[in-house]
């Protein structure tokens, strides 16, 4: 039974990988920027939460409808100023702007906010759980972040393959300067696809800071399970992204039960695994596949 | 934008184009009337699918000016272009391989000129993708693919259409087949600009001809005053030197 509730709460966990590993897909896949700062923003979302949730003296959850719009903004501006005139720069540009935008979050954080490590105010939710059977009892709270994650990726989804803003994102992705060619106009797509990714992010911070404890410099171990998450799953594929979380989730529950020393280790073996044998991730289409093996021929 | 007006649709003028350090253009100059077919031909590097992107707004222009229906574009982005009528067929098809048939055209419509090609009369003139619309269309055949281009072009709903090469690598009764139906919307008014490598066809297809060579206007003529041995000639240059074949 133990072994079946590891898998379970493997499970879950994973879920929260994928909520903050989504908006990395997203961004990576559309605008070819890997968001270094992407974990950073998601430990922002969690402060931000702490700071209305003890100004309004409600639990987090009631900050939501001011955190994610608040998020979603800051990733329009963030696309407006930084990242699309990194992006006309090479493709070197855009890695050191959001490395030196994670420095100078995880920094300024630690001044305004001192290096203590905070919790989020979960309210009852926090405390609550259920039984599965006589033997597994599963937290609400986790339940609660691995039905978001899911319902936020269905959500991605919907709006990717059924309207007409996910057709100029898909097209964009697949070829950016013909999408130009046909009159997409590239700029709106690229500020709300950012936008999105950094209230995804914005969102999972909440979760980890509720779950667990956060501090100023929480994002860079974020950011690597939530990397992970997205090339075990394959790049670009969201369904893929929340197999790699779970994946990510489960080695590191269940090897956690056999010696917790080993847990994290396990996780990044398993990437690195992953990485060697199937470069291009689990679920990647057949397109990212030749895009990496050129990559590797290329190399 | 339909203003019956005499001078030509598009007026190019000057037009210089630089890949870095590298000229691609050398002040090219060109008119096009409305309502006529100029074939754009010349050997490769020439200087043909430049061209027809810069008037498209993919390349930007050094100097010169690009006029469209009196109104001047030569700093326009290609979305404001598309909705006042230039639509493009770039060379290789380009279509978006995750995207379906039907998306990829519905794409082309981002920013339409008018609603006046809708999908169904679309689907009418290109029966044979019609049946395709809800593949993917990395899954097609070259000659479904290049309908599909044009059509993406065509739901822009363009007063000029751009060609890039639409025959290459098609079956000759396939190419026969898409010229056929560039016919037949020159009949509904279309006014086109296009690449193409067979002289032969160039000329049977079109009212008036340019002949590129390296990056320069090297013969600009109705094909009636002209004759295949002077394009010939424009094509490979009049002083044929050895070093540059």
């Amino acid at each position: 039974m133990t072994w079946v509730n590891a898998v379970i709460q493997g499970l879950l966990l994973g879920g929260q990988y994928a909520l903050i590993a989504c908006g990395l897909s997203l961004t990576f896949g559309v605008m070819r920027i890997v968001n270094l700062a992407h974990g950073d923003l998601a430990v922002c979302g969690a402060y931000l939460g702490l700071v209305l949730s003890a100004a309004l003296g409600v639990p987090v959850w009631y900050t939501l409808p001011l955190v994610l719009p608040a998020a979603f903004c800051v990733g329009l501006a963030l696309q407006a100023l930084l990242f699309g005139r990194a992006l006309r720069h090479g493709e070197l540009a855009p890695v050191l702007v959001t490395f030196g935008l994670s420095v100078m979050i995880e920094n300024l954080l630690q001044v305004a906010a001192t290096s203590d490590p905070r919790g989020l105010n979960g309210g009852t939710l926090a405390l609550a759980s259920f039984r599965l059977g006589r033997h597994i009892t599963v937290s609400w709270l986790f339940m609660t972040a691995f039905l978001t994650a899911c319902a936020v990726l269905s959500g991605l989804q919907l709006l990717l393959s059924r309207t007409s803003w996910g057709r100029k994102v898909r097209a964009t992705a697949d070829d950016l300067d013909t999408a130009r060619l046909v009159g997409i106009r590239v700029r709106p797509v690229f500020a709300t696809v950012a936008g999105l990714a950094v209230a995804t992010a914005a969102l999972a911070g909440v979760f980890i800071g509720t779950i667990g404890t956060f501090d100023p410099l929480a994002g860079a171990s974020t950011l690597i399970f939530a990397f992970e998450a997205v090339v075990i799953g394959g790049i670009g594929s969201l369904w893929g992204t929340l197999a790699g979380g779970m994946a990510l989730g489960v080695t590191q529950v269940v090897v956690g039960q056999i010696n917790q020393a080993y847990a994290v280790l396990a996780v990044h073996l398993l990437f690195l695994a992953v990485l060697a044998v199937r470069p291009a991730g689990l679920f990647a289409g057949h397109q990212a596949g030749r895009e990496v093996r050129g990559l590797r021929a290329l190399g | 934008m339909t203003s019956p007006g005499t001078g030509p649709l598009l007026e190019v003028t000057g037009l210089d184009v630089f890949y870095g350090d590298f000229q691609a253009l050398f002040g090219v100059s060109l008119s096009v009337a409305r309502g006529r077919a100029t074939a754009l031909v010349g050997a490769n590097g020439a200087g043909k699918t430049t061209l027809l992107r810069t008037i498209a707004g993919g390349q930007a222009a050094a100097s010169g000016s690009i006029r469209y229906a009196g109104a001047d574009l030569t700093s326009a982005p290609p979305h404001r272009r598309i909705s006042r009528g230039i639509a493009l067929v770039p060379e290789g098809r380009r279509l978006f391989p995750s995207l379906t048939v039907e998306e990829n055209i519905q794409v082309g419509a981002a920013a339409a000129a008018s609603d006046e090609w809708p999908l169904d009369r679309i689907y009418g003139v290109f029966p044979m993708i019609a049946r395709r619309r809800g593949q993917r269309a990395s899954t097609l055949s070259g000659g479904e693919q290049q309908a599909v281009a044009i059509a993406r072009a065509l739901a822009a709903a363009p007063a000029l259409l751009l060609l890039d090469e639409i025959s290459l690598g098609l079956a000759p009764r396939v190419v026969g087949e898409l010229y056929q139906t560039l016919a037949g919307l020159r009949e509904a008014g279309a006014t086109l600009l296009i690449v193409e490598q067979d002289l032969r066809r160039a000329m049977t297809a079109c009212d008036d001809l340019v002949c590129l060579l390296e990056g320069r206007v090297a013969l600009a003529a109705p094909v009636a005053a002209t004759s295949r041995a002077a394009v010939v000639a424009a094509y490979f240059g009049e002083d044929s030197r050895a070093d540059s074949a």
